[in-house]
């Protein structure tokens, strides 16, 4: 058959037919064989019969069950899973889509979830299942050994091998290495069990810790284990800041720990720029708002120093380089504050700055040493001024220049009408008739000059003039005039020394001054930063960065945020819809939080809870300040005035902890259980037994002496985490100090004169200082393979639970779609039956005693009005008495009675009855909960806890949760509002009154996603069912801050926030690791101590991994490259002859990693991409430079401790949980990259 | 005319994030088993490169499609038919496990099992294919996010024919992802190239399958098929490819590919097609005419003739309006955004593609212009980071007009909304430029943006009670003991043989999962009461047997 055709435009007419006649007549053939039908041109078969030979496909498809879960991991997706089961077998998971509509007009957040999730169910069959309880070997003998010496006591058993530090090194150095051995949980359990005993008694509860991280990821397993750490004494250690994932600004600027808008709000923003944040890799569920947004006109800009799999979305990519991310952002204030504040004075901007933030307050200027420029202070109070200074909490409460009157005003809202009776009513944002004025200049006042830092340039400083008043005998101006100074914003009639234009390349913070810096075009740099205010003053504050780890886990992070976070403030967008910041690092926001708080810190039994600061504990514990060679100061400002002089930064942390700033524990070096007994025997209250025994110097805290046996921690618990294969910065100083195994540390000690002052040095530095390594998983991960006791752990597929993220408003359920496999149990089981025993064990070897407990000074606390104006006291120095709660912890007795706790874990405690629940300074009265809970749990019957609402099944942890929250009650939230209205005086409870009858259950989570309900405990209004964004209720309710003014700061005035030169947003460059620990320079090839190309060297986060999670998932190391690999550029692999895929070695000071390499023209040059926590297990061999195995990405990296960070007792700089503390940090690194032997040996 | 209908997807790859969801979950649904372990029926390749198995576009090497011989006429670029008969033995144009990918999985247990040792334990890579220990050196997607450029990318066949356009070099660097399933296409050269007829084209629906009991392993499908989406199972010597998920199709779900895409940018419904018309699209001149060509074929569902013709042609009425609401329908013919992946290969695919937009203003930003204004977006199509050649090669056999003519909608739409995001009155010309009404403009973009889930996938449930259409109920009625043997039917109390997934729904699986009694009850052996099962155990009969049975 044949026909003509000719379509439009083609060539000339041809036959169209098949092949030749012969075939045709061969193929028409076929028709008389088949059940199919020939097309009649001879194509192809179509056929309507004899499909059985697909059922195949059809069976394959079918299933028992499907069962909703989702996936306890941090990353922050919180997505909703269909897990099929065939045969009480998992076979594979896809995406719920039943999320709750958002509104006809936007996309819905239906199907959430990515690659890795995709892949979960392969790990519950995987080989690489823990599928027993394992023991080391060697560990275990012993231990049958010695039980057996000691007539079957478990206790004395376990003193017998950790007491002789012959038997203690025997097994400790055999960790990491093989040798692991089943066990039965009776064993396993019972000599956990004894070791905490043990080292309780003999030590002190705080020398126990547990770390379980992000409790929204699997909120009833993370409070498994906290539960029982909390009540037995011991300490949680933080992970939020730990992780880098605090962005310490937010503290700073927000007194908030982080809130940040639902991904879904993203599509309300008119203009977006993400700033280290790799939406498509990182944040996979929620990428489509970004994609969606762009066809509603959104503008999508990206910043990265590499072609990240975002840019492919932006419209513009600025390839700033890495670390220089704060430059980009200073100059974009430069000429936000320019052209939007000065040049013309933009209506909106004006407005909210004056009414949300710090900007129009008044700063006191101290004079200059030598008597010509002055220097930014603290903030002017009501305590400064006459007419005021009588009133309550005058100290704290800040004052400003009403422009109507020219008055100096005190303003509602601030930190002192929090508290106290007077403030009553007053805790507002409400200015009334007041006009803050903005500016000094041109209201006939004087100007002066003064002294700012600079950090590009350190040896010198930046001296510019601001107009100033004068108040009393002080010399004031606003904060707003030394922003202007800051940005080198000039004015005519300013003396100082300004920009000459955006072209003055020497001058910060022009947009030719950044090219310097970034390598970003001035005219880009100006351009985007003129676009997003202009989207902001149209759109009324709807322009959004979108940032995330790439910016925030370098040292001086909190200034990069800062350099945002004034971008986002000045142009209105805090607190609107579609603006603002969007912070995604971390699975931080657990929703339902206070009950969540009051199951893991056991608060319904005993307060207060013991928790610390994780970075600085194992900074001391790990010994790395040891090798910190260089002192505190070298990140002094030029400006400073010398308070960090000649102090190590473990100096630092010791002077935190004794003036309370910081929680510090093991917190004295003596068991604070028989500190109790001996003030019980003096007849003395706790505190004033400790504090003379402080003055005596009897006693002294830990942290002074970190390497003495009795300060040592001794017993550490870790699940659902991975801390030697994913967070533990400088893992081989883990290994060698802590645990005392192999290691590849290559770096020096510090030297005489760089030791620290205050802090005891041993001459010989402890080795494994850690008695028992215990892990709970469900899988084979570098943490297991260096515990001592391994426990076999439930998957998520396994168990109840309940999950939560900042990404979405929805509560999701875990739901076992099998039971725990093998000898597997889930947390909540696990760490009953570790209670139970321990209990058991506690019998004539602890009983009940009486605990005393260090408390730091804390956040929406009066504890945060300790310190006026956050000056420097130490009470060791003399500069002060040692008075708890004011210049060192809080001290608080508590009395354990250890053979209780077994019953403990399984009941709601009394204490709620009594004293309620208390989230950000909000006090709520749970009685009908309880009430509630005791009905729908059942009510425990005998025992300690008899009478008390049940909590032993996960479930009942899962309902207690979501009762004793307002965000899953609306009861609780209208509650918590009528008690906040008291205080501001403001109408609040309408936001949560729409549900108010609504309690939403575990079986509502079962069914599908639940939206949750507006709450005190979160800063956004969700009213109405609008979308979630942060401060909205601050903004459109007039709600202050949680800061020292109430409004949102651009200036800070503690003590060492001057001294680091950071009261207002700055730039500071990355670290330079060849001046303080004498690294190769970056690009330098060759180099002294290893052959190579000195790179930097950057960790972010895995396409194929989340954290450690996956990376080990055949699935993902199938559409991978298989194992351990490094990014680098084609330049720099030219540079040292490395090919594709060739094996190459990473060696810094640190220690050495061996991996892959992917070379790619998208990387910049000088710089290289270890996607983090690979792991050590997958494909490592043993490196060349060290003859031992390849370490991971953590192997090259450290702990570093800015100094900042462990301020606390003032203001909004208070410590909370997680809310702040030290970063760990890790982006600073450098690197050498060589090539190495393509033969590899294992 | 005869009308036919087609089930057939568009990808929105100005959308695609490259996660490779769709690979994973399309890979535990189907392929993760022994025998397919290196098969992946969806995948998603990072272009430029080199794609999976590598340089499969590469037809002067694997002779894969169809071509126009010296008259005109359309022949497999392989050879006639004849040819193909006479070397059934020996199938020189198949690629290699190399050219996909060695598998390989790691001795995980020696992380568990490792006695006392020196160093830490590690679980080493060992292939799937000799159980040695191995160097991983290639993957199912070894050039993710352009991961080894340097090296590999310039192999990329479609980079070849725009020559000099592409330069791997940082400030230059432009990437994109590509989703790939097998194409079901109008006119499959698979199906052409096997000997044995097991490769057949549904009448309803058009979705392309593998007959596996007629299938006899001769691969020339493999190298048939342009795109290299059939596979060879090496454990069962028989082809297999994407099946479009017709089990879930048929009773309308979406495939897995396209409800697990996070990206939201797959859509699922009908086209209707001449099918008398189709062999002469296919052999249109020049090949930059075959884009035209194919979307020519595809009939207006809304025109009434086409609706008389399609009901006598036996397309149910539920059909026909399925395919007048099917967004497939809207992206490739009304709003003409959708083209078509290697028209060349005159295969007529029936995935479809709307290709990326961004970045596009990236070079505007150099002048110092807005580059949001509407006339540096068009400038800055010119001037895309992505080279719009690239594209053409990919979608419309290198003709950049079609390609320029979807970007300057898109662009277009970004650019009109913007007025309305930001509350300006919306400007009538901007559509009009790219030749549009306002109304076509916001219902496209609201299709593209919106995305709703009904909206992306329409999708019919096929029709039971045609049972000659739907075999497998048809079969059902005849097995033993169905009612074509005297017993009940798949709707009644003893149901059996395999599951005829096509009649499954909600409402009998719930019961099945909260009944009372179990399976297989002991007296009724090998009868499978599918309203009562429950899940425990596995009746005799409900799964094929086990390979050791």
């Amino acid at each position: 058959m044949s026909t003509e055709v000719q379509p439009e435009g083609t060539g000339a007419p041809h036959e169209v037919g098949l092949d030749g006649a012969f075939s045709d007549a061969l193929v028409r053939t076929r028709r008389f064989f088949t059940k199919g039908t020939v097309s009649a041109d001879l194509r192809t078969l179509t056929k309507t019969g004899g499909r059985g030979a697909d059922d195949f496909y059809r069976d394959r498809w079918s299933h028992d069950k499907v069962v909703r879960s989702t996936h306890g991991v941090n990353c922050t997706g919180s997505c909703s899973w269909k897990v099929y089961v065939k045969d009480g077998i998992i076979t594979w998971e896809t995406q719920q889509t039943d999320y709750p509509s958002v509104g006809p007009d936007r996309p819905e957040y239906e199907p959430r979830g990515c690659p890795r999730g995709a892949a979960f169910s392969w790990y519950t069959y995987s080989p690489t299942r823990v599928r027993y309880p394992y023991i080391r070997g060697v560990l275990l003998e012993m231990y049958r050994e010695a039980k057996r010496q000691y007539g079957g006591d478990p206790v004395k058993a376990w003193a017998h091998i950790v007491d002789n530090p012959l038997r203690a090194k025997a097994y400790k150095a055999a960790r990491g290495k093989g040798g692991l051995v089943r066990a039965t949980w009776d064993e396993a359990t019972e000599m956990v069990a004894a070791a905490y005993v043990h080292t309780i008694k003999k030590w002190g509860p705080d020398r126990v810790a547990g770390f379980s991280p992000i409790p929204a990821m699997s909120m009833v397993s993370h409070a498994s284990g906290a539960r029982f750490t909390s009540l037995i004494g011991g300490s949680m250690l933080s992970f939020y800041d730990w992780y880098a994932d605090l962005p310490v600004a937010s503290p700073q600027v927000f007194g908030d720990q982080t809130d940040v808008p639902e991904s879904g709000d993203w599509w309300d923003a008119g203009y977006l720029i993400m700033w280290g944040s790799n939406v498509p890799v990182t944040r996979t569920p929620d990428a489509h708002w970004m994609t969606e947004a762009r066809y509603r006109g959104q503008k999508v800009v990206v910043v990265s120093p590499d072609y990240a799999d975002n840019v492919k979305f932006a419209d513009e990519w600025l390839p700033a380089a890495p670390g220089t991310d704060g430059a980009l952002a200073m100059a974009m204030g430069h000429v936000i504050l320019k052209e939007f504040f000065v040049d013309r004075e933009t209506p909106y901007f004006i407005a909210y700055t004056k009414k949300y933030t710090d900007l129009p307050y008044l700063v006191v200027l101290d004079p200059g040493g030598d008597g010509t420029a002055y220097r930014p202070g603290k903030f002017l109070t009501a305590a400064d001024l006459p007419a005021h200074a009588g009133e309550e909490n005058a100290h704290f409460k800040t004052a400003l220049i009403d422009s109507r009157t020219d008055e100096v005003v005190v303003p509602n809202g601030s930190l002192g009408h929090r508290f106290g009776e007077a403030g009553a009513g007053k805790w507002n944002l409400d200015l009334g008739e007041v006009d803050p004025r903005l500016t000094l200049l041109g209201s006939g006042g004087e100007s002066v000059q003064v002294e700012l830092p600079r950090f590009d340039d350190a040896s010198t400083s930046l001296i510019r003039g601001v107009p100033v008043r004068r108040v009393g005998d002080q010399v004031v101006t606003t904060v707003f005039d030394l922003m202007l100074a800051q940005y080198g914003v000039g004015r005519p009639g300013l003396p100082g020394a300004w920009p000459a234009s955006y072209d003055d390349a020497d001058a910060p913070y022009t947009p030719a001054w950044q090219e310097t810096v970034t390598g970003v075009p001035a005219v880009a740099a100006a351009r985007i930063a003129r676009e997003f205010a202009a989207n902001a003053e149209e759109s009324r504050g709807r322009s959004m960065i979108l940032m995330g780890a790439g910016t925030n886990h370098w040292f001086h992070s909190d200034t990069i945020y800062r350099g945002f976070l004034t971008l986002t403030t000045l142009t209105g967008c805090q607190g609107v819809n579609g603006g603002g910041w969007a912070h995604y690092v971390g699975q931080e926001k657990c929703r339902p939080i206070t009950g969540w708080a009051q199951l893991a810190f056991g608060l319904d039994w005993l307060r207060p809870p013991r928790q610390m600061i994780h970075t600085a504990y194992w900074y001391l514990h790990t010994n790395q300040y040891r090798y910190d060679t260089f002192s505190a100061d070298t990140v002094a400002a030029s400006t400073g005035r010398g308070l960090l002089a000649g102090m190590s930064t473990a100096d630092v942390i010791a002077k935190s902890a004794r003036m309370g700033w910081m929680p510090s524990y093991p917190t004295f070096n003596r068991n604070p259980l028989d500190l109790a007994d001996e003030a019980a025997a003096a007849g003395r209250p706790a505190a004033e037994h400790v504090v003379e025994q402080l003055k005596s110097g009897d006693l002294r805290f830990a942290a002074e002496d970190p390497d003495s046996p009795e300060n040592f921690p001794r017993v550490l618990a870790i699940w659902r985490a991975n801390l030697l294969g994913s967070s533990g910065k400088g893992n081989e100083y883990f290994l060698k100090h802590l645990l005392g195994t192999d290691n590849s540390l290559r770096a020096t000690e510090a030297g005489d004169g760089q030791r620290p002052r205050e802090v005891d040095w041993h001459e010989q530095a402890p080795e494994g200082k850690l008695d028992l390594l215990l892990t709970l998983d469900f899988r084979q991960t570098s943490t297991t393979i260096f515990s001592d006791v391994v426990l076999p752990a439930a998957t998520w597929y396994e168990k109840h639970d309940l999950n939560t993220t900042d990404m979405h408003p929805f509560v999701h359920s875990f739901n076992p779609a099998i039971a725990p496999p093998w000898q597997t149990r889930t947390d909540w089981d696990a760490w009953q039956v570790i209670a139970t025993k321990f209990s058991e064990l506690a019998e004539g070897n602890l009983d009940t005693r009486r605990d005393i407990v260090a408390v730091p000074l804390l956040h929406d606390t009066p504890d945060a009005m300790a310190n006026p104006h956050g000056v420097v006291r130490d009470w060791k120095h003399g500069e002060c008495e040692p008075v708890p709660g004011v210049t060192m912890p809080k001290i608080v007795e508590v009395e354990r009675d250890y053979t209780a706790i077994g019953a403990q874990m399984q009941a709601l405690g009394p204490l709620l009855d009594k004293l309620g629940t208390t989230t950000k300074g909000v006090t709520y009265d749970v009685a009908a909960s309880i009430d509630f809970l005791r009905s729908k749990n059942g009510a425990v019957r005998g025992g300690p806890a008899d009478g008390r609402p049940s909590l032993k099944r996960d479930v009942h942890a899962c309902e207690a949760i979501l009762a004793l929250s307002g965000t899953t009650n609306g009861h609780l939230a209208t509650q918590g509002f009528k008690t906040l209205e008291k205080r501001t005086g403001t109408r609040l409870h309408d936001l949560a009154a729409e549900h108010e009858g609504k309690r939403i259950t575990f079986a509502d989570t079962q069914a599908a996603p639940v939206p949750v309900i507006t709450s005190p405990e979160w800063s956004g209004t969700e009213a109405g069912g609008r979308r979630y964004s942060p401060f909205t209720i601050n903004v459109e309710r007039l709600k202050p801050w949680h800061t020292l003014t109430g409004r949102q700061h651009f200036y800070l005035d503690h003590d060492w926030m001057t001294e680091l030169g950071e009261n207002l947003p700055v730039y500071r460059p990355p670290l330079n690791m060849a001046a303080l620990f004498a690294e190769t320079p970056v690009g330098d090839v060759g180099g002294a101590a290893v052959e190579g190309v000195t790179v930097r060297y950057l960790t972010p986060h895995s396409k194929w991994s989340i954290h450690s999670e996956y990376q080990d998932n055949l699935f993902m190391l199938s559409l991978s490259r298989g194992g351990q690999t490094i990014w680098m550029s084609d330049k720099d692999a030219a540079k040292v002859g490395v090919q594709d895929n060739d094996w190459i070695e990473a060696v810094n000071r640190n220690g050495v990693v061996v991996a892959r390499a992917i070379v790619s023209h998208r990387m910049p040059e000088g710089t290289v991409y270890m996607h983090h926590a690979q792991d050590r297990l997958i494909d490592v061999p043993i490196a060349e430079t060290s003859g031992k195995r390849g370490g991971i990405h953590n192997s090259l990296t450290r702990i570093l401790v800015k100094p900042s960070h462990v301020i606390g007792g003032y203001a909004q700089l208070s410590f909370a949980f997680n809310y702040l503390g030290p970063t760990g940090n890790q982006r600073d690194e450098v690197t050498v990259i060589r090539k190495r032997s393509q033969e590899v040996t294992y | 005319m005869k009308v036919m209908a087609q089930m057939a997807m568009v990808m929105n790859l100005d959308k695609c994030i490259g996660c490779h969801t769709c690979s994973v979950t399309c890979k535990q649904a189907w392929t993760n088993r022994a025998g397919t372990e290196y098969v992946w029926f969806n995948n998603v390749e990072t272009r430029p490169g080199q794609g999976y198995p590598r340089r499969y576009e590469d037809q002067e090497e694997w002779q894969g499609g169809w071509e126009l011989n010296k008259r005109g006429r359309l022949k497999l670029k392989a050879g006639g038919r004849l040819k193909k008969l006479a070397t059934i033995f020996s199938n020189p144009k198949m690629p290699s496990i190399q050219d996909y990918y060695e598998p390989w999985t790691y001795d995980y247990a020696t992380l568990t099992d490792a006695p006392a040792q020196e160093h830490t334990p590690v679980a080493r890579p060992k292939s799937l294919i000799s159980g040695k220990d191995m160097k991983i050196s290639w993957s199912s997607n070894w050039d993710d996010d352009l991961g080894g450029s340097a090296a590999t990318a310039e192999h990329d066949p479609v980079l070849k024919k725009v020559g000099d356009k592409v330069k791997f070099e940082f400030e230059q660097t432009f990437m994109f992802y590509l989703p790939r399933i097998c194409e079901h296409c109008l006119n499959p050269s698979c199906a052409a190239s096997c000997p044995s007829g097991a490769i057949y084209k549904r009448t309803e629906d058009g979705i392309v399958l593998v007959d596996q009991d007629r299938c006899r392993g001769w691969r020339m499908c493999v190298s048939g098929c342009p795109y290299k989406k059939v596979y060879f199972n090496h454990r069962t010597g028989k082809a297999e490819k994407c099946t479009f998920c017709f089990p879930r199709v048929e009773v309308g779900l979406p495939t897995v590919c396209a409800e697990t895409c996070v990206g939201r940018l797959r859509y699922i419904g009908l086209v209707l097609y001449d099918a008398d018309r189709v062999l002469e699209a296919a052999s249109v001149m020049p090949e930059s005419a075959l884009y035209e060509a194919q979307r020519s074929i595809l009939l207006d569902p809304h025109d009434p003739e086409v609706m008389r013709a399609a009901e006598r042609d036996g397309v149910p009425r539920d059909w026909i309006d399925a395919a007048q609401r099917s967004p497939v329908n809207a992206l490739i013919n009304t709003y003409k955004v959708a083209l078509p992946l290697h028209p060349e290969y005159r295969t007529m695919p029936m995935v479809w593609y709307i290709p990326p937009l961004s970045p596009v203003v990236d070079v505007v930003r150099e002048t110092g212009e807005d580059a949001e204004k509407r006339e540096n977006l068009f400038a800055a199509i010119d001037v895309l980071r992505i080279p719009i050649e690239y594209l053409a090669e990919l979608f419309t056999a290198g003709d950049v007009a079609p390609v320029d003519g979807v970007l300057r909608k898109l662009a277009a739409m970004r650019s009109y909304m913007r007025d309305i995001n930001l509350g300006r009155d919306p400007d009538g010309a901007i559509p009009a430029a790219v030749g549009m009404g306002e109304e076509e403009m916001y219902d496209m973009y609201r299709l593209l943006a919106l995305a709703k889930y009904d909206e992306r996938y329409v999708i019919p449930p096929a029709h039971a009670e045609q049972a000659h259409d739907l075999e497998e109920v048809a079969c059902s009625l005849d097995y033993e003991g169905g009612p074509g043997m005297g017993g009940s039917g798949p709707f009644g109390e003893g149901s059996g043989g395999t599951t005829p997934i096509a009649v499954e729904n909600f409402r009998m699986l719930q019961d099945r999962q909260t009944s009372d009694t179990l399976a297989s009850p002991d007296d009724k052996a090998a009868r499978v009461n599918l309203l009562n099962w429950d899940g425990k155990g596995s009746p005799q009969g409900l799964f094929p047997p086990k390979a050791d049975e």
